[in-house]
């Protein structure tokens, strides 16, 4: 009888670039997946981002670029979500970057990457397969926090 | 640390995780709730209403603003609605919210529809307890965007603010019953677009009308002009905010009072509602009915929805 929980995905792009097209067809994708996600425009910064994730209390995040920051704005979401105990809240990117960039990203702790041209069912399944609501906060032991 | 004290204390990741665990109807938010209750009941609680795309967030951005100049601390509730078909949802309302984004005495959480017809989610109350009792000075509401029957808000927050903007109707829809009546202050968004007078004018008219209709009303609605993307006009419509509460607060009055009661019965009932039905269920469930039995029974005409009512109710009092 209890509702199944719901997956909450924040779909945000840092950085200076104000091309969104992307990141929309994504939330949109997500939603038709059935899944809430938070769309919180452009021009964020990881500060913004983490902070968002903690309070809508999201399951993952996707990121979105198109400018080449990358390598500073991806790295340091993470370092901010270890920062504010969040680890748990996994983080994929999408957009334009160098492939040669994928494996550094991964290794700070991007869990996936998709370039232009990945199908959003892709996504969308990779999301099913790897991402799974949190548990809940007695239980996941927030109070130990 | 317990978990009621971390919320108490304003824990950010404790509290929005407990809200999640109430929007997913978890039993342990049940409890959780239970023991914050004591810790409730300080908040002013502000109700935003209006259509889609006439201003809400945009307001509550610049409202919030104005408490937070005076060191207050804001919980802000941001509705928007479930997809009926797949049940995934778009939740943008922060957009319009962005510069609260890492101000720590602001704490925003969007929130989806998810069926609940009204204008609110059916968590939205609880989630408005649990910020109160975080210590959130005051806890904006925002509704979905709302047609003419989504009175709902108007039983959660203290203060309801109704936003329209100039030209959305002639004065026929300015009488309806409904929405138009549940606003303690009207705001007229846009206001420097043309018909803005207009629709101020028949807001008065609707007012006029109204407090001759109610009587032992007290508090006559302002209507307030603002252009919320410029800021214009919303110092004037905190003002009436902060108005408002003081009159309900005014020493000798009993408005505040029964503004709560109010609030408390409406919850009270949803909650015995809700319980009752899922206690009903599984009774059921423990029984071996399945509801898909009960429906098959009510199609083929061997009962009917009335007398299978009776006889669940009659065998569970048993």
């Amino acid at each position: 009888m209890a509702h199944a929980r719901k997956l909450r995905i924040l779909v945000a792009k840092p950085g200076l670039d104000g091309h969104d097209r992307g990141a929309r067809i994504v939330a949109r994708a997500f939603r038709d997946a059935g899944f809430e996600v938070i769309y919180t425009g452009c021009h964020q910064t990881p500060e913004q981002i983490a902070s968002t994730a903690i309070q809508e209390d999201v399951d993952l995040i996707g990121l979105s670029i198109l400018s080449g920051a990358h390598r500073y704005s991806f790295p340091r979401v993470l370092e901010l979500l270890k920062e504010n105990n969040a680890q748990d809240i996994a983080v994929i990117g999408g957009g334009i970057f160098p492939l040669e960039d994928i494996p550094m990203l991964k290794e700070c702790g991007i869990r996936e990457l998709f370039e232009p041209g990945a199908r959003l069912s892709d996504i969308i399944d990779w999301v099913r397969e790897n991402i799974t609501p949190r548990k809940g906060a007695e239980e996941s032991g927030a109070s130990r926090l | 640390m317990d978990i009621i004290e971390q919320i108490v204390s304003g824990d950010v990741r404790t509290i929005a995780r407990i809200l999640r665990d109430i929007d997913d109807e978890l039993p342990s938010s049940r409890s959780i709730l239970q023991r914050l209750y004591p810790h409730t009941g300080k908040a002013h609680v502000v109700g935003f209403t209006g259509s889609p795309g006439v201003g809400k967030s945009s307001l509550v951005d610049q409202i919030a603003g104005f408490y937070r100049k005076e060191s207050r601390t804001v919980g802000i509730l941001a509705v928007d609605p479930t997809s009926p078909f797949t049940g995934g949802a778009i939740l943008g309302d922060r957009i319009r919210m962005q510069r609260h984004f890492l101000d720590p005495g602001v704490f925003i959480r969007s929130l989806a529809t998810r069926g609940q017809f009204g204008g609110l989610s059916k968590s939205t109350n609880d989630m408005v307890n649990v910020l109160d009792a975080a210590g959130k000075d005051v806890v904006l509401v925002e509704t979905v965007g709302v047609g003419q029957d989504e009175v709902e808000i108007a039983n959660s927050a203290h203060t309801t603010v109704l936003v329209t903007v100039p030209g959305m109707g002639d004065d026929i829809q300015a009488i309806k019953a409904g929405i138009m009546e549940i606003g303690d202050i009207f705001v007229v968004n846009k206001a420097d677009r043309e018909g803005s007078r207009k629709t101020v004018r028949e807001l008065m008219n609707l007012i006029e009308i109204g407090l001759r209709r109610r009587e032992g009303l007290d508090w006559e609605p302002q209507i307030v002009e603002t252009e919320a993307v410029k800021g214009k006009g919303v110092d004037k419509l905190y003002e009436t905010i902060e108005k408002h509460k003081a009159h309900l607060q005014a020493t000798g009055s009993e408005r505040w009072r029964e503004v709560v009661e109010k609030r408390t019965r409406i919850q009270l009932m949803s909650a015995l509602r809700d319980q009752a039905l899922k206690v009903v269920l599984q009774r059921l469930d423990e029984q071996g009915t399945s509801v898909d039995e009960l429906v098959r029974r009510i199609v083929d005409r061997e009962s009917d929805p009335y007398t299978i009512v009776e006889q669940i109710l009659d065998k569970g009092l048993q």
